[in-house]
């Protein structure tokens, strides 16, 4: 899948980012709304696929990478009084310092105990959220007040409030995140790591440390998924105990599952596809946890390379 | 009421949690011992038994232990029947693959539950207990009917335990446990085994609650907390082991008890979730298990 000329697949990319732009200045204002939230998540997914799509690693304990990103952010300008940028690299760092932390002990496991031990870690993690509620807001969650999340460059200043700007910020850093991936998945590294998740033994027998490359995969993993919640509680404003629970573990997942795991465009597939069928069938039902259910089990049974995952297999051999 | 006392009442609080508990917990450890599924859906399994324990004791009129006991007969039965159905349904074509097996149950227990919610209602519901005599101690009065829990979760665990020891069936569900792959070549049929133990461990959890309902009330969302439970007391005791679950849950149960007692709820789950989870990373083996082949 390397062997196909680099220029193909970004220029791919660079219209994916190029139509997401477009689409700003065409779509209604809910979905306008609704896709500036999905381009956040849908870096969350991201940030989980590099896990699980690249190395193999189902963790089941992904909320807790975001949940640190957007309490680091939302804590840090709530009770510390820090500024925009300063805040979201407070969100960044603690979910990367989180993610060695929880590499270095949960990578000690492999398989089933690897996923079981990253629910624990993460359910650790919320029920701390709830204990100290004093700080944090407990289950009611907080809301990162308005005038706080507004940057100033000297005259000029940039209200996350504003819907262009939520949507143009939110696609710059999925835009980043999105080139970043593309260029790990070409890299010499992001090979090593297939080759750990296709034969864990014969790569540490070619010589590579398998155990330093698995550790720097999660921690570059639990970073993008810590931007991606440190970006919500600046865009949207709200920090809230739900975003760490069990649900937001499985749903990037869900997300990654029908997109296609270890493709770069699947994880925004994924997410697309999901809120569009939770947005459909809302009208209907508001039992939306029923289609989540449904949706994994047919995904397992039927479709287990995703939507992407299988266009690749089928057409198109030179997706990256 | 003075320390002792105190102590008292926390511990035999602890007790009822661990019987319920280790019937759980054995209904997991079971179902990944003899197929290597880990079943996120055993906590709405259990939230099952419970919630059809409501709607048969209030279908049938009379005493109260009449509508109880129809319960405990019924409702297990049919929720060994959904499992049953959603094994071959779904976890056999997928192989028991562990990976693919752990989304599905993820799917399974969001379906249950929000057919729960749906079906059932958010509300919480009492069961009326079968009998409600007190036993007066000397500091205080205790509910014999939480008392009788401990004795009907023993009882049970001794059968199964007779069962897989003693039995025909307790033999080839050890020998599928064992080595699925000679099991088969002997010729037992290991894809019925797997519908029968998925069935049977669905059944335990449903049986727990059923037992658990008429102290605490039937919900739709009651299935979160004893799959974690299950999860630690599983872990701890070495997956697959009987003695080890057994033990276990009364570790568990009663620390749990004495310490939700004296500290916060809160406090004692984040205690026991990371000792579980450290107890994962540096000694997975759990305990009381074996090193695994």
């Amino acid at each position: 899948m390397n062997e196909a000329s680099p220029a193909r697949a970004y220029a791919l990319h660079l219209g994916v980012i190029a139509l997401l732009f477009a689409l700003s200045f065409v779509l209604p204002e809910y979905y306008h709304g609704l896709l500036a939230r999905i381009m956040v998540l849908a870096v969350f997914a991201m940030g989980y696929n590099m896990l699980f799509g690249y190395v193999g690693l189902l963790s089941l304990g992904h909320a807790m990478f975001f949940g640190a990103g957007l309490y680091g952010a939302g804590l840090a300008i709530i009770q510390l009084g820090w500024g925009v940028p300063l805040a979201f690299l407070g969100g960044v760092a603690c979910g990367a310092l989180l993610a060695l932390v929880i590499g270095l002990l949960a990578l000690r496991t492999t398989g089933v105990a690897f996923m079981i031990v990253t629910m624990m870690f993460a359910q650790v993690f919320y029920l701390l959220i709830l204990y100290f509620a004093a700080w944090t807001g407990g289950d009611q969650g907080q809301v990162v007040p308005q005038p706080a999340r507004v940057l100033n460059f000297g005259a000029t200043s940039l209200d996350l409030t504003n819907p262009t700007v939520r949507y143009m910020t939110a696609l710059v850093l999925f835009s980043l995140v999105l080139l970043v991936m593309l260029a790990i998945v070409r890299s010499r590294y992001g090979r090593v790591l297939v080759a750990i998740r296709e034969n864990e033994e014969r790569t540490k027998m070619l010589g590579y440390d398998t155990f330093s490359n698995k550790l720097m995969a999660v921690v570059v993993s639990g970073t993008i998924c810590a931007a991606s919640g440190a970006a919500y509680a600046l865009l949207f404003g709200y920090v809230g105990s739900s975003f760490a629970s069990v649900q937001y573990s499985i749903l990037p997942l869900l997300w990654v599952l029908l997109g296609g795991a270890a493709t770069t465009l699947g994880p925004l597939i994924g997410t697309v596809f999901m809120y569009y069928v939770i947005d459909v069938t809302s009208g209907y039902t508001s039992a939306y946890l029923l289609i989540v259910g449904i949706a994994l089990i047919l995904l397992v049974l039927f479709f287990p390379k995703g939507i992407l995952g299988s266009i690749r297999q089928r057409w198109l051999g030179w997706l990256p | 009421m003075h320390f002792g006392p105190h102590l008292l009442l926390a511990a035999l609080e602890g007790l009822v949690t661990s019987a319920v508990l280790a019937l759980t917990a054995l209904g997991l450890s079971l179902v990944f011992g003899v197929m290597r599924v880990v079943n996120v859906a055993h906590g709405e399994f259990f939230m099952l038994g419970a919630v059809l324990a409501w709607a048969i004791s209030t279908a049938i009129s009379g005493h109260p232990a009449l509508g109880f006991l129809a319960a405990l007969v019924i409702a297990p039965l049919i929720v060994g029947a959904i499992a049953l159905v959603a094994e071959r349904l779904v976890l056999r074509r997928l192989n028991y693959n562990p990976e693919a097996t752990i989304v599905a149950t993820i799917g399974m227990l969001y379906i249950i539950q929000q057919l729960a919610l749906t079906f059932y209602g958010p509300e919480a519901r009492p069961v009326e207990p079968p009998f409600s005599y007190r036993i007066l101690l000397p500091w205080f009065g205790y509910s014999g009917y939480k008392l009788s829990i401990i004795a009907a979760s023993a009882l049970l665990l001794i059968v199964t335990w007779l069962v897989l020891t003693r039995t025909r069936i307790g033999l080839i569900m050890r020998a599928t446990q064992y080595d699925s792959e000679t099991a088969q070549a002997f010729g037992i049929p290991v894809d019925r085994v797997y519908g029968g133990v998925f069935a049977l461990g669905a059944m335990l959890a449903a049986i727990a609650a059923v037992l658990i309902v008429p102290i605490s009330q039937a919900h739709y969302l009651m299935g979160q907390d004893p799959l974690l439970l299950s999860f630690i007391v599983v872990i701890i005791g070495g997956l697959g082991s009987l003695r080890g679950t057994v033990v276990a849950a009364v570790l568990i149960g009663l620390s749990d008890g004495i310490i939700s007692m004296f500290f916060s709820p809160t406090l004692a789950k984040i205690i026991a979730t990371l000792l579980v989870a450290m107890v994962l990373v540096f000694r997975p083996q759990g305990l009381f298990g074996t090193a695994s082949r």
